[in-house]
């Protein structure tokens, strides 16, 4: 195996993601007349849009090795925030939403230091802070509450009108943003590269004089603040602000993260992979919708199915990725037994 | 390789390199203790511009502290540093980069994951509104690696790459964050004999380059080859410093171990034909496809086979064949003329093989368990979980073989981790010898450990086939098979290409035979 062909061969997962996506969606084709138009597309997108969100935030998380818990109860604490602040505070929605940016922010900075100087394991820090999050948000209210300010009307009629009764939606819209912010940042940045070299190993990393805390305080942060974004699609999506929603957002992150390609050890994946790996959870979604004869846990029944599929198939191709790189190093060592023998 | 050799003590002049009158880096009183254990005492060293400084000394004798404290990673209780007479005192390895003191680990500290482009330049890579500019950062890690005449894929990832490589990648690193002084820290531990000459060509231009390296390593041959001076370190103490030329080899072994060391280590001891001794395990036809060709091999009582080849070769391929680490696909095996199967490693233990792995951290030791814990794991695995061994029985094992084997510090209740490579290795053979196994596998038992060590264990080999044991050796030092092998048999590309025994056991002859065609090898001997 030549090393150019090493590098392609990280592309397989996220390719067999996209080749699973794209028949998932033309067995619904075939199955539902209507299924196969703009429509629909758009529609996977705006209701998904949340989820893809903090889904881009954990793939940064996961890529560096760690893991946030914290995220489907920041969305919680955001909607629940956003509806007591515009409603009942009389603060105006984009000063309420530059807030809890900023309070998501401190949030996910507090939890990257913890981590870092404390040394401890993301999955204990962050399920401390998802019970932060969810504590917080009920202490603020229990109710499910309604909000009625202009924008957010304003917001959800707002859409670019496509063919065919399709509207882009503005979650739809910051979706599709922040996917693209994300692979920017991920794949073409120095703080991305960062990301995968603390994911690769945390201890060199460090010795190649890269800032492990600042790094580690930065990929917390960054996941904190797509939640609360994702809170705020949220309450857009629903008008309201309840402290029970996102319960459980974390672990569809997480599994779209895993279905997108990313491995949950880190240090390899994409921004891409993961974003598929969200829209291949709303087409599951989306079919049992038209379907309408079937429970709607189906889909969590699909969706532990593929993860159970996608996770075999991540480790038949590691396997198959290392193989033949055992063979190389063979092929050298033959190399260098005829460079002495000369 | 004679030339740099004719140094005076004085001054370095008369190199071929611009080594220099005045010190690059000086340190002095370097000091550092862990709680009562004094790591480092008042330790200078001074390094000239286009040095080779070799720093050697058995294990525990204060290297890696010397150079955590020299880099930042750890930090000094007391000593100064100068680097070209400034005071400087990095926190972090970062910061010790910064100041041009750049190190390069045995273990290449670089992320497998990325790109060799990304490597080179991480942290640091060409931006244009914050977006790497990938093409111009590939340009420029292609112009890095042909400086070091690597031409190799900048784009792929380096865990596609050899250890060779990584190396070179590492130290490319290094120069180019205008590093001064270069701290290589055994990087030719798992290195062949062709990837050590180009990375001493790489040291070779770096220090004509001005650069002074402090090059770590336990291969005095590699010394003698490379290095214009010397500084032994001694139970945390400077314990001598002077130019090779005097420091011949004699005066280094016994600067390093304050004793004298019987001189047997290239010397082979005369013993009695074993060719008719008993046949414990015979092999025909045994191997495994794209693994190791089929090989035909006999193990008998009291004898060492030494396995010898270039590495790569298929040694070790072979020791896990044996031990069914690695299942065979072809082949027959017969164990006192009954035929077994040798499936796995729990068959392999129940018929009383033992095996000590080459990767001592990986794949040996449990570096959190105690010493008692490590010792008693194999026999534990063999006699069952419902026949656990009680607190006492391990006591006894552990307090047995650390006597025996003179395991430093004499402590079983130590955290394995916490030992030096060298009374690693004797923990993970007192493991395999607390099962008494009939067939011991050793893959590299002198690998990473410190002279005195490694005459212990040679020594330790002897005793075990006088009492009538079979060992398999796997040994990259041709030198230390040739002392103790009953038969060697020297593999090359996946096959074994010859069989020695007797008087035919030479350094030449394997060499010969790893070479084939008789040409003098590279290495002559």
């Amino acid at each position: 195996m030549t090393p150019a062909s090493s590098s392609v061969s990280r592309l397989v997962p996220v390719a067999a993601t996209t080749v699973v996506f794209l028949l998932g969606f033309l067995i619904c084709a075939l199955t539902f007349p209507n299924f196969a138009s703009l429509r629909v597309v758009m529609n996977l997108l705006t209701d998904n849009a949340f989820l893809g969100i903090v889904a881009v935030g954990m793939t940064f998380v996961i890529i560096s090795g760690g893991i946030d818990l914290s995220v489907g109860s920041v969305i919680g604490f955001s909607t629940i925030f956003l509806a007591l602040a515009i409603e009942r505070w009389g603060i105006p929605p984009f000063a309420a939403f530059a807030l809890l940016l900023v309070i998501c922010a401190l949030f996910g900075a507090a939890m990257g230091a913890a981590i870092e100087f404390f040394a401890l394991p993301p999955f204990i820090v962050t399920l401390a802070g998802m019970f932060l999050a969810r504590g917080t948000a009920f202490l603020l209210s229990t109710d499910s509450i309604p909000i009625t300010a202009d924008l957010y009307g304003h917001l959800s009629d707002h859409a670019i009108r496509l063919s065919g009764g399709a509207r882009l939606t503005v979650p739809a819209m910051a979706m599709l943003a922040v996917v693209a912010a994300g692979m920017v940042l991920l794949h073409l940045t120095r703080f991305g590269a960062n990301v995968y070299a603390l994911g690769g190993s945390r201890q060199s990393a460090g010795l190649m004089g890269i800032s492990v805390g600042r790094t580690t305080v930065l990929i917390y942060t960054l996941s904190s603040v797509l939640a609360g974004l994702s809170g705020i699609v949220f309450s857009l999506y629903t008008s309201s602000g309840y402290s029970l929603s996102g319960v459980g957002v974390e672990l569809d992150a997480i599994a779209a993260v895993v279905i997108g390609g990313t491995l949950l050890s880190g240090g390899y994946g994409f921004v891409f992979g993961t974003f598929v790996g969200v829209l291949i959870q709303g087409l599951i979604q989306t079919y049992i919708n038209f379907d309408g004869t079937l429970s709607s846990w189906w889909a969590k029944i699909a969706t532990g199915l593929l993860l159970f599929g996608f996770i075999g198939f991540q480790q038949f191709t590691l396997h198959m990725a290392r193989r033949p790189r055992r063979r190389a190093t063979t092929g050298s060592a033959a190399a260098n037994a005829a460079g002495a023998a000369s | 390789m004679a030339a740099p050799h004719a140094d005076q003590p004085s001054a370095a002049a008369g190199s071929a390199r611009p080594a220099s009158g005045a010190p690059l880096l000086e340190l002095t009183g370097f000091s550092k203790s862990f709680g009562p254990f004094t790591a480092l005492d008042a330790v200078s060293l001074t390094l000239r511009a286009g040095e080779i400084h070799a720093l050697l000394g058995e294990n525990g004798a204060g290297k890696s502290t010397l150079i955590k404290t020299m880099t930042g990673v750890v930090q000094r209780d007391a000593g100064v540093m100068r680097l070209e007479g400034v005071p400087v005192m990095p926190r972090s390895a970062g910061e010790a980069t910064a100041a041009g003191l750049a190190t390069v680990y045995q273990e290449v500290n670089l992320a497998p994951n990325l790109t060799v482009a990304q490597n080179l330049f991480l942290g640091r890579q060409p931006t244009f509104l914050g977006i790497v500019r990938e093409r111009e950062m590939r340009r420029r890690a292609r112009a890095v690696l042909a400086d070091f005449d690597l031409d190799i894929d900048v784009s792929a990832p380096l865990e596609s790459y050899s250890v060779a490589i990584r190396h070179i990648v590492a130290i490319a690193r290094a120069v180019d964050q205008s590093a001064r002084v270069l701290i290589l820290d055994e990087p030719t531990a798992s290195l062949d004999a062709h990837e050590v000459e180009v990375l001493f060509a790489v040291m070779r231009k770096l220090a004509a380059r001005g650069i002074g390296i402090i090059f770590v390593t336990h291969f005095l041959d590699q010394v003698y080859a490379i290095c214009d001076r010397i500084t032994v370190l001694r139970n945390g103490r400077l314990a001598g410093t002077g130019t090779i030329a005097e420091m011949p080899r004699m005066t280094l072994v016994r600067t390093m171990l304050g004793r004298e060391l019987a001189e047997a280590t290239a010397e082979r001891h005369e013993r009695a034909d074993l060719s008719a001794a008993p046949e414990l395990v015979r092999l025909e036809g045994f191997g495994k496809a794209g693994y190791v060709a089929p090989f035909d091999l006999t193990l008998r009582r009291g004898a060492v086979v030494g396995l010898a080849g270039l590495l790569g070769s298929g040694r070790t391929e072979t020791a896990r064949l044996v031990f069914g680490a690695e299942r065979a696909d072809s082949g027959s095996a017969t164990l006192d003329g009954r035929p077994v199967a040798l499936t796995g490693p729990r068959e392999a233990l129940t018929l009383g093989f033992g095996y000590c792995p080459e990767e001592r951290k990986t794949e040996g030791i449990v570096a959190d368990l105690t010493v008692r814990e490590n010792i008693v794991l194999a026999l534990q695995a063999r006699r069952g979980v419902l026949k656990p061994l009680s607190r006492a029985e391990q006591d006894e094992i552990a307090k047995r073989f650390i006597r025996l084997l003179d395991i430093r510090p004499p402590d079983p209740e130590r955290p394995i981790g916490l030992l030096s490579g060298g009374n690693q290795q004797k923990a993970l053979l007192a493991r395999w010898l607390a099962t008494q196994p009939r067939l011991l596998i050793l893959d590299e038992p002198t690998r990473g450990i410190d002279v005195g060590a490694h005459a212990e264990i040679i020594a330790l080999i002897r005793t075990l086939c006088a009492e009538g044991m079979a060992l398999l050796v796997v040994s990259s030092e041709l030198e230390e098979i040739v002392t103790y092998a009953d038969e060697v048999i020297v593999l090359r590309d996946r096959a074994h290409v010859a069989s020695l025994t007797g008087a035919a056991i030479t350094v030449p002859a394997i060499l010969a035979a790893i070479a084939e065609d008789g040409e003098a090898t590279a290495n002559a001997a």
